[in-house]
């Protein structure tokens, strides 16, 4: 939620590191990410080259992918050797649509 | 000396390195399959495993605007942005006076920090190049990473100097009388090199390993480090965007964006392709260069693959050299 001027801190200083995790950029999204664990080998090809820290990594073991944020621009899937990413379209996903 | 601490630490693999923090916040509104935020997180992964905090000085530029949309902010160290032409002036006055904090007891001695200007090819071969270049001078303790994309993308594709010959930009755009950018791409890291400063390099995130690796060294030179990263712009390059990596592979391959480095001026080239791809096959992945593919343009592309294979050769050249003096 955006903050009213009572709320804002003086000079609209900004004090939580890494705030605009709560901006949800999964809205942008035409594709989905779909990811089979069956399939993955954990080469953490996708972690590296995810340029929205979608990739979400437990135990040093792929998880899944962060749907907040994801933008589905694909790049995990066209590098995941393995093809344990599927690219698939978002609005089979939304019931709102 | 440095040498050999630089072969003494080595990068964990990449199974280990999802192990640390992520330091570039989600939610940042780069464009999907931006290039940029691919190079800053490689940046951090490095950074953690050898337990280094960076401090980050933000030329105006796609970065700075898009991760500190108010009221939010994508990042999780400590960063500054003051204008588009003085990342490195900032940085060093940063860097200057952390030097003096501490001479004075006020900071602690112990921590491992370094100082990392980081700016786009606008804030750095064009706007911010006599900054960046009076940094490199003074020698200031600090790495200069620009991620070049190869126009003025933030504000609409306009061309800068680090646009290749007969790309499509919005200043200069192909039709009857223009055939895009007329001139040759500005060779920056050769400039920085030229100012006998200990490590420069060129990478690319598609070789992560050998980005981690070039990263590594400037992170443990002390003085100036300039790092040139290749930072694929689907938007502006009218290039697919789930193809980021790969085109930025085939920039490497094609020996369009070569891999070097010069350390204390000795110039290797870290990366040789086997089979270097033609240049063609670069081009034809972007819509900046569809112009070139008309029957009638088609000697363009010579021209083109001839001043990539010149470049190359000079390259190749530099590194003999230093092997003869060694």
């Amino acid at each position: 939620m955006i903050k009213g001027w009572r709320e804002l801190k003086i000079g609209g200083v900004i004090t939580e590191p890494g705030s605009s995790e709560k901006y949800n950029t999964g809205e942008w999204r035409a594709w989905r990410p779909v990811f089979e664990a069956d399939k993955c080998v954990n080469c953490m090809l996708c972690w590296v080259f995810c340029p929205d820290s979608s990739i979400l990594v437990e135990e040093e073991k792929m998880v899944g992918v962060d749907y907040d944020h994801c933008k589905g621009c694909g790049i995990c899937a066209h590098e995941c050797p393995t093809n344990a990413l599927e690219m698939k379209p978002e609005y089979l996903f939304r019931e709102e649509d | 000396m440095a040498q050999v601490k630089a072969a003494e630490i080595k990068i964990p693999p990449l199974k280990k390195l999802t192990n640390y923090p992520e330091k570039l916040a989600p939610g940042h509104r780069l464009c999907a399959g931006c290039g940029a935020s691919i190079i800053i997180r490689q940046m951090y992964m490095v950074a953690n495993a050898l337990g280094y905090e960076l401090i980050i000085a933000n030329a105006t530029g796609c970065v700075e605007v898009c991760t500190t949309i108010y009221p939010y902010n994508s990042w999780k160290s400590p960063w500054i942005h003051n204008a588009f032409e003085n990342a490195a002036a900032t940085i060093s006055g940063v860097e200057a006076a952390y030097k003096a904090l501490k001479r004075k007891g006020k900071l602690p001695t112990d921590k491992k920090v370094k100082f990392v200007a980081l700016a786009g090819d606008g804030g750095t071969y064009d706007i911010g190049f006599q900054s960046l270049s009076g940094a490199l001078e003074r020698g200031h303790d600090f790495i200069y990473v620009c991620y070049d994309n190869e126009a003025y993308m933030n504000t609409g594709i306009q061309r800068s100097s680090a646009t290749p010959k007969y790309a499509n930009t919005t200043t200069q755009p192909v039709g009857s009388e223009s055939l895009g950018k007329p001139q040759s791409k500005k060779w920056l890291p050769v400039v920085a090199a030229a100012h006998g400063i200990p490590y420069v390099a060129q990478v690319a995130p598609s070789h992560w390993k050998d980005f981690m690796e070039k990263f590594k060294k400037a992170l443990l030179t002390e003085g100036p480090s300039f790092i040139n990263a290749f930072s694929v712009c689907p938007r502006g390059w009218r290039s697919k965007e789930e193809e980021g990596i790969l085109v930025t592979k085939l920039a490497v391959e094609t020996n369009y964006w070569p891999l070097f480095e010069v350390e204390n001026g000795k110039w290797r080239i870290t990366y040789k392709p086997r089979n270097p791809k033609p240049v063609e096959e670069y081009l034809k992945m972007q819509g900046r260069f569809k112009h070139l593919f008309k029957p009638e343009n088609r000697r363009l592309i010579e021209e083109f693959q001839a001043e990539v294979d010149n470049r190359w050769e000079w390259l190749n050249h530099m590194e003999e050299m230093g092997e003869e003096k060694c």
